[in-house]
């Protein structure tokens, strides 16, 4: 699914990846505040959705090949974690709605779990 | 080995600001040298847990990574704790980690059982109250 959709599904907010996100796509979601859960990933192309709003995310992303985090309950990223995020060509996402209620309404418009 | 690339960095304990640099930097030299992403992620993830390890119970430590053509080795040690039962540290599930650590989306006792799963040679010696030493090799062909 392109990004462009799950941004119109959620009416999230762009925080970060202004210049690629006509292109980026995602074929699974995983939702997790647990970083270790999140390195057990194999799959390519996942939608990271957290509520983990710290430096760890972002490194955790990158070191999982994750292009793509959505922060949930309106979490502010911050100037260093936007920084890191820029450095690796993320789309950074923020939604006001819950992890819960942002995982059933991209579920419900058919984004695939990764397991 | 000829060609090999050494590359060296200090760790300090409980610096959460910078827990993943050693990661990312090691990450960029392996892409550089073309190495296969699924295998540059197998080892950056069992790194950054490595990594993230010393920071949340070292005092403070040293990675030193060696890339040949065959492999890449990577060795962190650290002053510190030390681990009182090895056995009980790869389980999954089991944790020692702070309430800081947790905050930080760690200390869920996965963290050595991800290493093991990502490497293909692991060892880990550790003397309590005086610090642990992981070394582990993935192969690069």
């Amino acid at each position: 699914m392109k990004i462009t959709e799950i941004i119109n599904i959620l009416g999230c907010k762009v925080i970060s990846g202004f210049d690629f996100i006509e292109d980026a796509t995602i074929d699974a979601a995983f939702s997790s505040d647990l970083m270790s859960d999140v390195l057990t990933l194999d799959s390519s192309r996942v939608l990271l959705i957290t509520g983990l709003c710290n430096l760890q995310a972002i490194r955790t992303a990158e070191m999982a090949d994750i292009k793509c985090i959505l922060f949930v309950r309106d979490k502010k990223p911050t100037e260093e974690m936007i920084a890191l995020a820029v450095e690796n060509d993320m789309v950074i996402l923020q939604s006001s709605l819950s992890l819960f209620r942002v995982s059933g309404m991209l579920y419900q418009a058919g984004v695939q779990p990764v397991y | 080995m000829s060609n090999a690339i050494t590359l060296n960095y200090h760790i300090e304990g409980s610096d959460f600001i910078n827990a993943g640099n050693a990661s990312s930097q090691i990450k960029k030299v392996l892409q550089q040298l073309n190495v296969d992403p699924k295998t540059i992620k197998r080892i950056v993830v069992a790194l950054y847990e490595a990594e993230v390890n010393v920071v949340a119970h070292a005092y403070k430590g040293d990675i030193s990574a060696e890339i040949t053509t065959e492999d890449i080795t990577i060795t962190l040690d650290d002053e510190g704790p030390g681990i009182v039962d090895i056995d009980m540290a790869m389980t999954e599930g089991y944790s020692t980690a702070s309430p800081k650590v947790r905050e930080m989306g760690f200390g869920a006792g996965m963290g050595l059982p991800n290493i093991k799963r990502n490497v293909d040679e692991l060892n880990i010696q550790s003397e309590v109250k005086v610090g642990t030493k992981v070394v582990m090799k993935v192969k690069l062909s």
